[in-house]
């Protein structure tokens, strides 16, 4: 078992902490103070709870000294996306018009954290509101790729994937409403799942589009996405949409790594062209190791995906604008005041407020979203992405007919450089073409590393979806491929990431 | 054409002679639900400023609604009462739009998809006739914060200082009730609105579902009103109304808009559509906002709710807890008790029905409890500023028993009806029960005939003439010997008995 803490996944911890080989104030020290030598350069945290966390970690070793029956997941450190509110702890979303709020109360995927004894290490950076796949939306300054500081990490969950990617936390938690879970664990070469719309609360969870947002794990490796995974699933009553079952044996799964007999449907329109060469190449070894071990591969083709960016650009800003009507100075977080207005009305100081605190990828999707739900536009917009959206999940429907799960690459590059497509925001949309689709339908996904492209030395993803409610095959076959992936690689991939610790004066 | 706004008024006849209104009402009825639309707080009226909210109600970012199914319940209830269609399937849906006292700056209500639709409500007018009203829709939604402006000299929000917002009312569960256009009301038009006001209030109360005070603003009318030139058929503008909160109110609103309407149509202007505030002191409307096609309220399916779909079953389980209908009932009670037309109506209007169905019910007499009920206690509950006799009787420990027990003193002839009035009158003094009242203040029959026949043979010695015109056949001149009898009695004896003997002893 690894010496470095830090290094250590959260199953390894799990078992140290239970065996007494540790306790959750080393792990959770050496957690901080990693954080402390790199997060510096990769800007990966808003906000660092040190002494929240310590404190937690405390109190866990001390209820496991008294003999106490605690989660297994219990004393081991997680870090959270700042789109989820945390009781007493900052939560901006990556913004400046939520600058100073706390909010007084937990998300119930916090609170389930709590429950379990996990301690919150801090707030993860995002594109503000989630909008975004890079993190240079954040208002707070960008993310970098930990394997390439003038690189981005992804986005909107920038910030949760790159913890994790520079051993910042063994866990976090992201979440994904067109990829923003799955496209930066491609780029950063980290684990993290979609799951099934409704599996996992969004009670706490500040919306972006609530019809597609959905929170999950981000990890370095499949068990322990699992892990977390069951902890944060399940039925929660102050969730309407929230499914109300168990959540499904992803766990068991995941340990079992079994794909034998399974048929692994490659998705024809999310394949080959426009997919750099490397993580092509990268995908089709994948699947070449699913066959080796005993699956099947048939090819589907689900022609209605060619229509779901646009569908998505369409119902996501539609909702975003009415979720985010809200942000509006009278209650909470920031205030602005008129410039030369002696006596300014609400009005006044809502649009002020709005004008000053929202970036401009913010207001350019409230603008698009309030123009197609106009009356005279909204059956043109809105209702026809709705259609779109209804013949996605029937393309879906029919492709797990002759398939037990899909795979696509991830993202159809590896990370880009910082600003090369900060003012085209159609090539930053284009980033999410593989991953949308499953947000659209509701279906879970997964991305795992598929190793490095050649070109440019990169890490890329290979991204699974299952129908909804079967998110324990996208396990599975995570389980599977990570197995035979990591002996080709001698090790996880993130072993061959730079050492950050070393070269501190790179920057970007 | 020219928009105006005069409040030049046309006589009542000329409004009549060249048109006919339009009306159309919206009822906005808070349920009495014991918590809010989407969340568990607390519905108390009148609690201290924002103490009964909650993140749901107060819209902070993350918070999720979820629906009160007593609230479904309940509009299901008032859809099946006004003989609506219940929808198989219907959504929430979010009308946006910017108000201080909107925690989300959308109003969770619906849309297209209302709970209930298409029925009807037959109103009772004065005259007797029944004028049908159409039922258009009856939606769910929740009600706003309520805003306080300081400072003006108005209490509006214009020439205020600033303002408070008590967000205690947000997420309080409202039904909207619309009627369609009514048309052929003439010159009752008035009267209608007012009848049907006051019918769904009724039928509101008798469902149990609201304490619609309109006082109080848990029950609160909108008039929408035009005029059609007559022997026309296309509809005119019409304006709104709002503020309309007492069932006269809404009379003289009708009748004051027909007439301001009348007033620029004649002149040959056009009416403006506004929305109208009506002023309860001066009986007279101001404009208020003016309604145009850049109102867009861009409505679209609430994503954070899942659709409310009843079983036919539960619809039926529903319809089985009507009670039955106001009118119905009013009717049928008639009809058991024998009362004409014009006592009903006196029981009614004194809101008596519930009273004397109960002491019926306990063994008096209908007429008897007609009697009892609405006499002298009548007078000094309206004396005494009581709002009605029910809670002034109830207030006093008088109970429906006490009048079954007077009518028995009356009927085992203990005492005669004007020694029934005194002890009534004890009765309501707080003196005790009837009995009680008796015995203390001695009031009793004289049973003993042998008094009575000395007393009878005094009267007719004394009065000779009056008996001998009596012996010749002239029956009725005795009423003269029995008020002569029962004077010397001190009105303690059966004047049905002393009629009996003077007769036996004149005519045998
Ligand atoms: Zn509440």
């Amino acid at each position: 078992m690894t010496t470095d803490l830090t290094r250590a996944s959260a199953a390894e911890l799990a078992d140290l902490l239970t065996s007494g080989g540790t306790s959750s104030v080393e792990v959770t020290q050496a957690m901080l103070d990693r954080t402390e030598a790199v997060d510096g350069d990769v800007h990966a945290y808003l906000h660092v709870d040190r002494e929240g966390a310590l404190s937690s970690a405390r109190d866990i070793d001390e209820r496991r000294s008294r003999g106490e029956q605690l989660h297994r997941l219990a004393g081991v450190p997680i870090a959270v996306k700042d789109v989820m509110a945390t009781k007493g702890l900052p939560t901006t979303c990556g913004s400046k018009i939520l600058e100073g709020w706390v909010p007084p109360y937990d998300a119930t995927v916090v609170s389930r954290l709590k429950q379990a004894g996990m301690p919150i290490l801090g707030k993860t950076n995002m594109d503000e509101f989630a909008m975004g796949s890079s993190t240079e939306h954040s208002a707070y300054g960008p993310t970098r790729n930990p394997w390439d500081l003038d690189r981005i990490p992804g986005g909107s969950g920038g910030g949760s994937s790159a913890v994790v990617a520079s051993f910042q936390a063994p866990l976090a938690i992201g979440t994904d409403t067109g990829g923003s879970i799955r496209q930066p664990a491609a780029v950063t070469g980290t684990v993290g799942t979609k799951p099934t719309y409704g599996g996992v609360s969004r009670y706490g969870l500040v919306a972006l589009a609530s019809s597609l947002d959905q929170a999950g794990p981000c990890t370095r490796t499949v068990l322990d996405a699992a892990l977390l995974h069951e902890v944060m699933g399940g039925h929660d009553p102050m969730d309407s949409t929230s499914i109300d079952a168990p959540v499904p044996p992803v766990v068991e799964a995941a340990r079992r790594a079994d794909v034998t007999g399974m048929r692994i449907g490659i998705v024809r329109e999310l394949t080959g062209e426009g997919f750099q060469a490397g993580v092509q190449a990268r995908f089709d070894e994948s699947v070449q190791h699913l066959v080796d071990a005993g699956a099947e591969v048939v090819e589907v083709s689900c022609p209605s995906f060619t229509a779901a960016l646009a569908a998505y650009y369409l119902i996501l800003p539609s909702e975003a604008s009415s979720n985010l009507a809200k942000f509006d100075a009278m209650r909470y977080g920031l205030r602005v005041l008129p410039e030369g207005v002696d006596d300014p009305s609400a009005e006044q100081v809502m649009a002020a407020t709005r004008d000053a605190g929202f970036g401009d990828e913010v207001k350019r999707r409230i603008i698009l979203g309030t123009y197609a739900l106009s009356s005279g536009y909204y059956d043109a917009y809105y209702g026809s992405a709705q259609k779109v959206r209804r013949l996605i999940a029937d393309d879906f429907a029919k492709a797990f007919e002759s398939a037990d799960v899909l795979v696509s690459p991830t993202a159809p590059t590896t990370a880009f450089r910082f600003g090369d497509k900060i003012d085209d925001p159609m090539a930053m949309y284009l980033n999410d073409i593989a991953t949308i689709p499953a947000n659209l339908a509701g279906v879970p996904g997964m991305s795992l590393p598929s190793g490095l492209a050649d070109e440019d030395g990169l890490p890329a993803g290979f991204q699974i979806l299952a129908p909804a409610t079967a998110d324990d095959r996208l396990y599975a076959v995570g389980a599977a491929l990570e197995q035979r992936l990591h002996a080709a690689w001698g090790g996880p991939l993130l072993a061959q990431a730079p050492d950050l610790s070393t070269s501190t004066t790179k920057g970007a | 054409m020219s928009a105006t706004t005069t409040d030049a008024t046309l006589a009542w006849d000329d409004v009549l002679a060249a048109f006919d209104p339009v009306l159309g009402l919206e009822v906005h009825v808070e349920l009495g639900t014991n918590t809010k639309m989407f969340c568990g707080c607390a519905t108390e009226f009148g609690a201290e400023p924002n103490t009964q909210v909650c993140p749901v109600c107060l819209g902070l970012p993350g918070a999720l609604p979820v629906v009160n199914e007593v609230a479904v319940e309940s509009a299901i209830r008032i859809g099946l009462a006004l003989n609506c269609e219940i929808a198989q399937w219907c959504r929430f849906a979010r009308k946006n739009y910017f108000y201080p006292d909107m925690p989300k700056n959308f109003q969770t209500s619906q849309y297209d998809e209302p709970i209930a639709f298409e029925g009807f409500l037959d109103v009772e007018l004065d005259d007797g006739s029944t004028f049908r009203v159409e039922i258009e829709r009856a939606h769910m939604e929740e009600d706003t914060g309520k805003s306080l402006h300081v400072g003006g000299s108005t209490g509006r929000i214009h020439g205020a200082t600033h303002s408070l917002v008590d967000y205690n009312r947000a997420g309080i569960p409202l039904i909207e009730i619309v009627t369609k256009p009514l048309r052929g009301a003439g010159e009752r038009a008035p009267e209608v609105a007012r009848a049907y006001v006051a019918t769904l209030r009724d039928l509101l109360k008798a469902l149990d579902v609201s304490d619609v005070k309109m006082e109080q603003g848990s029950m609160r009318c909108d008039v929408n009103l035009s005029l059609m030139p007559k022997g026309t058929t296309t509809l005119g503008t019409r304006t709104e109304t709002k503020n309309v909160n007492s069932l006269r109110s809404v009379e003289r609103a009708v009748r004051y808009e027909m007439c301001r309407h009348g007033a620029i149509l004649k002149d040959g202007g056009s009416i403006l559509q506004e929305t109208r505030h009506w002023h309860e002191d001066t009986g007279i409307t101001t404009s208020g906002r003016v309604k145009s096609d850049a109102d867009d309220y861009r409505y679209f399916p609430e994503p954070d709710l899942v659709p409310v779909a009843p079983t036919r079953e539960t619809v039926e389980s529903l319809r089985a807890t009507l009670p039955e209908p106001p009118a119905q009932r009013r009717k049928r009670l008639q009809s058991d008790w024998g009362f004409s037309d014009l006592e009903m109506r006196d029981v009614l209007n004194a809101g008596l029905v519930d009273l004397i169905g109960e002491t019926v019910e306990a063994g008096a007499t209908p007429a008897g409890a007609r009697k009892w009920w609405s006499g002298d206690i009548a007078r000094r509950a309206n004396a005494e500023g009581s709002t009605d006799v029910a809670s002034y009787a109830a207030e006093r420990s008088i109970t429906p028993a006490h009048v079954v027990e007077l009518e028995g003193l009356v009927t085992s002839g203990r005492l005669n009806d004007s020694m029934a009035r005194q002890v009534w009158e004890g009765v309501l003094d707080g003196e005790g029960s009837p009995t009680a009242v008796a015995d203390a203040r001695g009031l009793e029959l004289v049973q003993d005939d042998g008094a009575l026949e000395a007393a009878v043979d005094e009267v007719i010695a004394a009065n000779p003439d009056v008996a001998q015109k009596v012996r010749d056949g002239k029956v009725q001149a005795a009423g003269a010997l029995i008020g002569q009898v029962m004077k010397a009695m001190k009105g303690q004896a059966d004047a049905g008995k002393a009629r009996e003997i003077i007769l036996a002893k004149l005519t045998s």
